[in-house]
């Protein structure tokens, strides 16, 4: 099959059965890879018990896949999903780097993981060898311990099977910090430090397998394709439009750690009080001092938004992250009332090395911070710690708590949704006004109030990955942000920031037809492909369980906070209206092929060929 | 000397953003496919955000050619870049050992040692990198002031050079 490895493998990690398992070309025209896969292997295996199915338990699957143009379309990366156990659905949740292009050289697509290891594990991947092996020495180690120790075994181990072929590139991990170990439901997939598969919380998922980190080196080339040529002057195109991009690749996204406070207005503040700042000492000219690298990328990116920061003195000497980019800025800077650049970069650092989303993280830690100025959570209750708007210690210190699930750090390491509920319960208070979520996930650090900024209404109350800023739903459904586009780099799997270009956006219909010889055009995207996905995504999300599920009417919704008017900044006094959302998600409802309920229609899902998920759904549509 | 003007390929480690078009390139056009074991450029990240893209830089004197029990190794006097011949190649190893970087590698499926070959003399990995504007890798005019014998160094060891500029002497022990 051409553009694909071919394979994939099936890891039991209770019984410690490695196998091979291919799909049939049929199956892969149909979901690709990345997302759209790993949304038909879930349903296929998991669909008939999901509501039953802990998200933390040996029984759902962690899935790392790639797709058919992972290495050739620019940015490549690899889709981490599973169970969500913040969701309860399913979230498709991509990290960048090199693992993915090594996965596809050894001769594999992706990789699907069952069950449980009795013992910490890593799984180790040459070529065609592949060995569960101990992982007990680096359990408990941050990113860069971890990281450290195991590419040297690695390229040790290499050194021995290749000997007298000279050296072989180390091999490409992806791996957990201490809170996947401890099954954070905010834990991240993370891979060469400071990046991460941060939505859904995969990597509390591999952590609840004892699964420390996968290696893997492949020395042979990326697969064949339909078209080489083509393909060749397909990415000249695409990195023609990308190298113009100058304020991406000036900047990054850490440029609008300031801008989108100061101007846009849409940026969480003290969480989300506020979302307008004017702090200078926030400026994307504040962090460049501490810049070491102006460009960092990872296989075949042009746009090389990274810049690697470092502290070099001072008290938070030390600290090396990338820029960082706007979300970690956002929910690690303003929103915990934090507005120096090196406090910032300190956080973030420490959210890598542990192994945090920086987006869940500082949600809740806004979320605590919060409630600890309203009195509800008293420094007896945060275990001595002040969470203090700016006071970055103290957030370290509830950071390194929540990952290890120490004190109030074990009700926090649930996400703020569940926490939310649990000291609702325990306090006899309502807190659940201060939770900026949608579906259980951390909403991005984008508001919609203001109006400007990028998410429309229906965005983050119709996300089948709930508060996903980069998987939004959006009318009309051709939009060019629109989740049925996002399913698209979610499964292909590469980067969607080298195509916000509209002629290099058009030119993948080409590519996909140039690597695999498919013929999908956007109209078969959007209508059928795309669909399918999104419409097992939302029964599965309705599904929901074991511990929670949503209910469209409650919970298609904008968060309690951003119906209150802005008190600050330009657009002070703005607020959303209560009827306008109402009014978005029945539209989006019919755009998609949902009943007034939200509930994916009978005659659309039959349409599509999903008549199982129909029948699996009909239990819903008799709860109306 | 010939009468051409010959290049090298001067490099900059701390400018590298890790990108790998320079493997891109490279394995398009020498192996017609995308292959990163296989380019005669290869970016090692020991340590995340210290890539450092190891190839041949060409010594004046040659040991890897001196050191081919077959004579499978010639210079080639048109660029002066190390030519291996396939079908004479045995797959020793002998040119790896004799190196100072460690920089040949046999390939990955076939039995003889790879290593760059200028491309002619206008390598396609500089013109990537040129291109993209991060001239990490850049071609020089060869002269014969130049050592460029400091250039062939392990990836450990060019690892350690640049981590202490970008990251501080304590990360001088982390390969």
């Amino acid at each position: 099959m051409l553009g694909y490895a071919g394979k994939f493998l099936e890891v039991d990690l209770s019984s410690g059965n490695v196998k091979e398992v291919r799909f049939s070309e049929k199956i892969l025209r149909q979901y690709m890879g990345g997302r759209a896969l790993a949304v038909k292997i879930l349903w296929d295996r998991l669909g008939k018990r999901w509501e039953n199915i802990d998200p933390l338990g040996p029984e759902n699957l962690l899935l790392l896949l790639t797709g058919p143009l992972t290495g050739f379309a620019p940015g490549g990366r690899l889709c981490a999903s599973g169970k969500s156990p913040q969701s309860n659905g399913i979230v498709g949740s991509t990290v960048a780097g090199e693992f993915p292009i090594e996965l596809r050289c050894a001769g594999y697509d992706g990789l699907i993981f069952t069950g449980k290891a009795e013992r910490p594990v890593y799984l180790f991947i040459k070529d065609s060898d592949v060995e569960i092996k101990d992982a007990s020495h680096v359990w408990g180690k941050d990113a860069k311990e971890t990281l450290r120790v195991l590419v040297k075994e690695g390229r040790s181990e290499l050194e021995s099977r290749y000997k007298g072929k000279g050296l072989w590139k180390e091999p490409a991990a992806v791996y957990i910090g201490p809170a996947g170990e401890s099954r954070s439901r905010i834990a991240a997939v993370t891979a060469k430090w400071a990046h991460a598969a941060g939505y859904g919380g995969y990597g509390g998922v591999m952590g609840s397998k004892n699964l420390k980190a996968v290696l893997a080196k492949g020395t042979g080339p990326l697969p064949n394709v339909a078209d080489m040529k083509r393909v060749e002057d397909i990415i000249d195109l695409i990195l023609r439009k990308d190298f113009k991009s100058t304020t991406w690749r000036r900047w990054g996204t850490g440029a609008a750690g300031y801008d989108v406070g100061a101007r846009v207005s849409s940026e969480p503040v003290r969480n989300w009080q506020e979302e307008w700042h004017d702090e200078k000492t926030f400026g994307v000219n504040e962090f460049e001092k501490f810049w070491v690298k102006k460009y960092w990328g990872d296989f075949g990116c042009p746009t090389t938004c990274l810049k690697l920061a470092v502290v070099r003195e001072g008290p938070l000497k030390g600290a090396i992250t990338d820029n960082p980019d706007y979300e970690n800025q956002a929910y690690l800077g303003p929103n915990l009332g934090i507005f120096k650049a090196e406090e910032n970069i300190y956080l973030t650092a420490l959210i890598d090395d542990l192994g945090l989303c920086g987006i869940q993280a500082g949600n809740v830690l806004g979320f605590a911070a919060e409630l600890y100025q309203r009195g509800i959570l008293t420094k007896k209750d945060l275990g001595g710690v002040e969470p203090k708007w700016g006071d970055v210690q103290a957030f370290a210190a509830l950071i390194k708590m929540i990952a290890e699930r120490r004190g109030i750090g074990d009700v926090l390491a649930e996400g703020t949704h569940r926490a939310a509920l649990m000291i609702s319960k325990t306090k006899r208070v309502d807190v659940t006004p201060y939770v900026i979520t949608a579906k259980g996930i951390g909403i991005g650090a984008h508001g919609i109030r203001s109006g400007e900024d990028y998410p429309a209404l229906e965005s983050y109350p119709c996300s089948v990955q709930g508060g996903d800023h980069t998987s939004t739903a959006f009318l009309p459904l051709d939009h060019e942000n629109s989740e049925l586009r996002m399913v698209l780099y979610d499964s292909g799997v590469f980067c969607w920031f080298n195509f916000f270009n509209e002629e290099a956006r058009d030119s993948l219909w080409d590519l996909i037809e140039a690597v695999t010889g498919w013929k999908i055009g956007v109209e078969e995207w959007l209508n059928v492909t795309a669909r399918r996905v999104l419409h097992i995504q939302r029964a599965v999300l309705l599904l929901g369980g074991p511990d929670l599920k949503w209910t469209p009417e409650t919970h298609d919704d904008i968060p309690a906070r951003w119906y209150q008017p802005l008190g600050e900044g330009p657009y002070k006094g703005k607020a959303v209206d209560r009827s306008k959302i109402q009014e978005a998600r029945k539209e989006y409802y019919e755009a998609i092929g949902w009943d007034e309920n939200g509930i994916p229609k009978s005659e659309e899902l039959k349409r599509l060929g999903l008549d199982d998920v129909d029948k699996r759904v009909k239990k819903l549509r008799e709860l109306e | 000397m010939s009468e051409v003007e010959h290049v090298w390929i001067a490099r900059d480690y701390v400018r590298c953003s890790g990108c790998r078009r320079c493997e891109i390139v490279c394995s398009l056009s020498h192996e017609g496919k995308i292959w990163p074991e296989a380019s005669r450029v290869r970016v090692f990240m020991l340590v995340p955000g210290i890539e450092v893209p190891h190839l041949c830089t060409q010594c004046h004197d040659y040991p890897c050619v001196d050191a081919c029990p077959v004579d499978a190794m010639s210079v080639s006097k048109e660029t002066e870049a190390v030519l291996v011949d396939k079908e004479k190649c045995i797959a020793c190893g002998k040119c790896i050992d004799a190196c100072p970087g460690k920089v040949p590698f046999i390939h990955p499926i076939e039995n003889y040692a790879v290593i760059c070959d200028l491309c002619g003399g206008e390598p396609k990995c500089v013109k990537a990198c040129t291109e993209g504007g991060w001239n990490a890798l850049q071609t020089l005019k060869r002269e014969e002031t130049h050592s460029f014998k400091l250039y062939a160094k392990r990836p450990e060891e060019l690892t350690r050079d640049v981590i202490v500029q970008l990251y501080g002497d304590e990360w001088k022990e982390a390969v």
